[in-house]
């Protein structure tokens, strides 16, 4: 139940930091955005709605290693002892990561608005398909990526080890979620897709609960 | 002698792989002809390769909790054995790939997760180096390591399941239960496999050996 409450105001403080500057969202969405419109300069020749699929999830991979590293390497060293003297270690992960499947969710399903309205055939046939991958996508980033910003955050040197240390970890969830992506692209009936979504819920949570049972190791200096 | 038996066993074990490997008869199957004998030298590699990181997963949790330096030093050592397994793995199958498949990278599911899943491991070494502070590089290290290793056997023993490749075993492709009608291949398989893992575990120790006596040179 403590835990519970800790996570609650966690959370809390965390959307009202953000909402006060708004500085993370809105930097990731102009981000987003502008990614997207130059994609659509350079390959809007291009026809073919499974490079589109795929250059989503790329130009969604880069914003949320952007997004969500913020949370763990923004913080000062001191700000991070407050709360880890306030709280407990697992309540700081969670509520973090539950804070970034939040932001994450906000942010994918803007960019996938802004997507299907500039390339506009793109849109695919089976749109709740298509939403439950960037659903699956948003926690599996946020999930993966938490925990990889708090092992680089405490390594110091930040952003290189961030892009080294997450690529190889969140290539397999990748290559999940374009597939998924791709069924409902295709259209193909839900019987095809439930392999990979029952594969991704495997994995997040194999990863929730090992960022879980490393992370009170972690913390301490 | 106690302690050395292993040694010889596996070196034996080798020897007696290359030499029956290449020798004795193989079941002849249309377009792997005798690159079946690969299977010898190529599946090994694999083998030695996941026992050697999964020695360096167990020494990376005992060090969470002993911090002991030993243990970080048995941990990465390990990952520098088994590297070189994964590697070899890469090229005597890109080789058979070669003249089986026609090219050496031919973008089949099963290269590029195995390609992957190797550098989860030079991702961790970068990591090491990127920390100064002995106690600091052990802990975080260890962290990471644990953090990769499901991530490594999803990648090598799911999802190839998953996708349809050319490599035996998938994708309808003959694996190496069909052809255990013939005997005469787990003649060599078997002891090939034991024998790469024992090469590999003495490799490990005496990296680790080596690596322990520069440790206390540098202490000295």
């Amino acid at each position: 139940m403590q835990l519970a409450k800790e996570v609650k105001y966690l959370i809390h403080k965390e959307v009202l930091l953000e909402w006060r500057s708004k500085y993370t969202i809105n930097g990731v969405l102009l981000y987003v955005v502008s990614t997207i419109f130059t994609c659509y300069l350079s390959f809007v020749s291009l026809g073919d709605k499974l490079t589109w699929n795929a250059l989503f999830w790329i130009i969604m991979l880069f914003a949320s290693i952007n997004g969500v590293s913020k949370s763990f390497l923004q913080e000062t060293k001191g700000q991070q002892l407050y709360s880890y003297v306030l709280a407990s270690p697992a309540a700081v992960l969670i509520s973090k990561t539950v804070y970034n499947i939040l932001l994450m969710l906000v942010l994918t399903t803007i960019a996938l608005g802004f997507y299907t309205l500039v390339f506009d055939s793109f849109t695919p046939p089976d749109l709740l398909l298509y939403y439950v991958a960037v659903v699956l996508g948003s926690i599996s980033f946020s999930t993966v990526f938490t925990m990889v910003s708090a092992i680089a955050s405490k390594a110091g040197n930040g952003g290189m080890l961030m892009a080294i240390l997450s690529f190889p970890i969140i290539i397999p969830v990748l290559i999940l979620l374009i597939k998924l992506a791709k069924n409902a692209v295709d259209g193909l009936p839900w019987e095809n897709s439930y392999d990979e979504i029952a594969m991704l819920l495997v994995v997040n949570v194999l990863m929730v609960a090992t960022s879980l049972l490393l992370f009170p190791y972690l913390w301490r200096d | 002698m106690h302690k050395t038996w292993w040694k010889i066993l596996g070196s034996v074990l080798v020897i007696y792989t290359a030499i029956a490997g290449l020798l004795l008869g193989v079941p002849r199957l249309p377009i792997l002809n005798e690159t079946i004998r690969n299977l010898y030298f190529h599946v090994p590699m694999w083998f030695a390769m996941i026992v050697l990181f999964s020695i360096s997963v167990f020494y990376s949790v005992k060090s969470l909790s002993t911090k002991s330096e030993i243990d970080d030093i048995k941990a990465v050592e390990s990952v520098n054995a088994g590297i070189v397994f994964g590697l070899l793995g890469l090229v005597t199958g890109a080789i058979w790939a070669k003249f089986t498949w026609g090219q050496f990278w031919s973008f089949d599911p099963k290269q590029n997760f195995a390609a992957i899943s190797i550098l989860l491991y030079f991702a961790y070494l970068i990591l090491r180096n990127a920390i100064d502070e002995e106690q600091k590089r052990a802990k975080i290290s260890a962290i990471y390591n644990i953090f990769a290793f499901p991530m490594m056997v999803v990648l090598l023993f799911v999802l190839p399941r998953l996708k349809d490749s050319l490599h035996p075993g998938n994708g309808g492709n003959p694996g190496f239960n069909s052809y255990d009608l013939d005997s005469r291949m787990r003649m060599v398989f078997y002891p090939a496999c034991l024998g790469w893992i024992l090469i590999g575990y003495w490799v490990y120790t005496i990296r680790f050996r080596i690596r322990s006596i520069e440790n206390k040179q540098q202490h000295n």
